[in-house]
């Protein structure tokens, strides 16, 4: 089998000039490919390219030792549609809410029958990650179990038509947050940062990613299949449908949150931020609303200044908060 | 060896005795207990290898079983009541993806009000989940339903559940004999699970299947069901020849023969029942008992049998569904053939209110002075002057009559 590979960048994931030390797992015709072409994506799916990424990642490090669990969402809709699998790494499903819990018993198997060779990646859409899976996941962190969550968080619930979850930013339209009337969309002052959560549990590794850097979201599985107990990364995934992007734009829309500072990419060991990403180029967030339909709202007719200035005050607190402008301390 | 044990104990004695690989627990009165004991013995090196999760909620409990039992370990949780309906979302399915989890309820009323004493309405709530239900009417009877249930449920792929009376069973001190260990180790042998998930040979469980598979899915699932009602039956005289004593199975009829009137029950009112029926058949009154041991799947061809010929029968109902009536007495009439029996469908004991001897025997006499209606739901305990000043206070128009 070919893998065509496009240049990209210097990070792009198929960059061959890399030293081969520091080439990516996607850039091998070699690699595992978790979930195989066939599946029921849309086009330009953040959450299929970030999940193929991030297992065959895993099961790299793992040298195929490995087991998934999956929350009920649309990695699990579009990749098992009877009698098809995507999967060709073992994968299980079982709830929605349940994915984190589902994964400290399988680890709890494996290591009460001497298989703890064998690691646990468990995964979830940002609904069964922040809302629906926080009591299973606040548990699994606060034990320590030794699992690797990996949220996908494109900021609603998709599957069910795009309505507004906790993961959901202000302002954005959705089926549940419409900017009717004189709604802004979903309220300022909403929401929650699952990564910082999964911090003030002081477990041994948290993380955030997106798809528009997947070298550096491989090495971060890397980092967290190094380690034991409770890990969680948060990776950022557009998604065309629900966000109004085009399809072609996935990479660049995630590209843009980050060099925004609405999407703060950043390690943390032990509860303390140990590593950020620095901002290459720093965007004003309009460039990063403009190419979604769910902001449209913001730049129709006189437009919402007051709002697009709120977000900007968002990112800039971000920005603030990790020194996100700073030199970076990203390590290779 | 009989020993002087709290249910409890002995129950959770007689878990570790079946080498369960993964426990997963959360606290609710009354089956603390036992999952303390278990913890004891987990933490003290007596049951290992195992892995015992403190898990944030029920939801958690069971969801843990499900992935342990999915990965190829023998997987128990235990819980009552409200923590039963919280994991009730996971029952349906652990039992669909046939995960043979073992769980003990120590059956407690429903809120609201809240009540922490025992009924059955926590498990006939959840009849139709897919799991084997199982109703202990001893303490012995306890202990040897979980090492029965650990070999119904894998042999079936099944998850089980052991009903145990809440507070009256889980607290209760008295002579038990909690198998040896070889004795669980000749009767069940080592899970070995038909799938599970390993990298030697990637599956994919759980997979979305729509309509044009569903169906059949639930056939078998139901066909299945079928098959335990052998197993059931078959499981019991195993352990009847392994352990030497009867315990288990679907049905257990006393003294039915030439009955007047048959009372039927599931759990620990069974052992004041067959004391009424010893007492009223010395004074020459032909009274019989039928205990349901298996309550899912339900045994209609056992039930008949029993029942053939006997011309009334009192079902106690340890739990109420609201609206429609009773949920045991619903069963036992579709086991019977129309109009064959005159069915009294009793309500006793919810909430902890104490089933006494006295009370079953006042009943039974009732019953056959037509003293007690048949064909509507009897409440048997009721304090009807407590009822009386309560609907005194209602605003008059919405006068409706006893409840059915």
């Amino acid at each position: 089998m070919t893998t065509t590979l496009y240049q990209i960048g210097t990070f792009a994931a198929g960059n061959r000039l890399l030293d081969p030390a520091l080439r990516a797992v996607q850039s091998s015709t070699e690699r595992g490919n978790a979930i195989t072409s066939g599946h029921r994506a849309c086009r330009g799916c953040g959450e299929a390219l970030a999940a193929r990424v991030v297992l065959d990642a895993a099961s790299r490090a793992t040298g195929g030792r490995m087991v998934t669990v999956n929350a009920t969402g649309c990695l699990e809709v579009f990749s098992t549609p009877y009698p098809e699998s995507a999967w060709q790494v073992p994968w299980l499903h079982s709830l929605f809410g349940n994915a984190a819990a589902v994964a400290s018993g399988v680890a709890a198997a494996l290591r009460a029958t001497g298989r703890d060779d064998v690691r646990v990646v468990a995964q979830a859409g940002d609904g069964g990650t922040v809302d629906i899976g926080l009591g299973c996941l606040s548990g699994m962190f606060e034990r320590n179990d030794d699992v690797l969550f990996v949220c996908y968080d494109n900021q609603g619930y998709m599957n069910t038509g795009v309505q507004r979850s906790g993961a959901t930013p202000p302002a954005a339209s959705t089926a549940t947050t419409r900017a009717v009337g004189p709604s802004v969309g979903n309220p300022f002052g909403t929401g929650k940062s699952l990564p910082l959560i999964a911090m003030a549990h002081e477990i041994p590794y948290v993380a955030t990613a997106t798809v528009a850097d997947l070298h550096d979201l491989e090495a971060k599985v890397v980092t967290a299949m190094s380690l034991h107990g409770a890990r969680y990364l948060h990776v950022l995934v557009p998604c065309p449908l629900g966000w109004g992007s085009a399809s072609a734009e996935t990479i660049r829309v995630a590209r843009l949150a980050v060099q925004s500072g609405l999407f703060p990419v950043f390690e943390a060991r032990d509860g303390a931020v140990t590593a950020t990403t620095a901002i290459r180029a720093q965007v004003p967030v309009e460039d990063y609303l403009r190419p979604q339909t769910r902001f449209d709202h913001l730049f129709r007719g006189d437009g919402r200044p007051d709002v697009v200035a709120a977000l900007q005050e968002r990112a800039d607190r971000n920005i603030a908060r990790f020194g996100l402008l700073e030199e970076s301390e990203e390590t290779p | 060896m009989l020993r002087q044990l709290e249910g409890s104990k002995a129950v959770a004695e007689t878990v570790a005795r079946c080498r369960p690989a993964v426990v997963a627990a959360y606290p609710i009165s009354p089956q603390t207990h036992i999952v303390e004991a278990l913890a004891d013995l987990v933490t003290a090196g007596e049951l290992a290898p195992c892995e015992y999760l403190l898990v944030e909620s029920e939801f958690g409990a069971m969801s843990a079983c499900i992935g342990a039992s999915a990965a190829g370990a023998r997987a128990y949780t235990a819980t009552a009541s409200q923590g039963l309906l919280f994991m009730a979302e996971a029952l349906p399915n652990a039992s669909g993806l046939g995960l043979p989890i073992v769980m003990t309820v120590a059956n407690r009323a429903l809120g609201a009000p809240i009540n922490i004493w025992n009924d059955h309405s926590d498990a006939l709530s959840q009849r139709d989940a897919g799991w084997i239900q199982l109703f202990a009417a001893s303490n012995q009877e306890a202990v040897d339903l979980h090492v029965q249930a650990f070999a119904l449920a894998e042999r079936l792929s099944l998850p089980v559940m052991v009903n145990m009376d809440g507070f009256v069973l889980t607290h209760a001190m008295e002579e038990v004999d909690v198998p040896e260990q070889a004795e669980v180790d000749e009767f069940l042998p080592a899970f070995a699970p038909a799938q599970w998930l390993t990298p030697d040979d990637p599956v994919t469980i759980g997979a979305m299947v729509g309509p044009t598979a569903f169906t059949e899915v639930k056939y078998l699932m139901a066909r299945r069901q079928l098959q335990a009602l052998d197993a059931v039956g078959a499981v019991a005289a195993e352990f009847r020849a392994a352990f030497g004593r009867d315990s288990g199975g679907l049905v257990r009829p006393y003294r039915t023969d030439d009955a007047e009137v048959v009372l039927v029950a599931m759990g620990s009112v069974l052992g004041s029942a067959s004391d009424v029926v010893d007492d009223l058949r010395a004074e020459g009154v032909a009274v019989g008992l039928l205990g349901i041991g298996c309550y899912r799947p339900w045994p209609y061809d056992e039930v008949q049998a029993a029942l053939a010929g006997v011309p009334r029968v009192v079902v106690v109902n340890r739990a109420i569904a609201v609206g429609a009536g009773s949920v045991l007495g619903r069963d036992i009439r579709l086991s019977l053939p129309q109009g064959a029996t005159v069915v009294h469908d009793v309500v006793l004991g919810l909430g902890g209110r104490p089933v006494t001897r006295e009370g079953l025997r006042g009943l039974v006499v009732d019953v056959l002075a037509d003293r007690v209606p048949a064909d509507t739901l009897h409440f048997g305990d009721l304090d009807r002057e407590a009822v009386d000043r309560e609907l005194a206070r209602e605003p008059a128009g919405i006068e409706t009559g006893d409840p059915r």
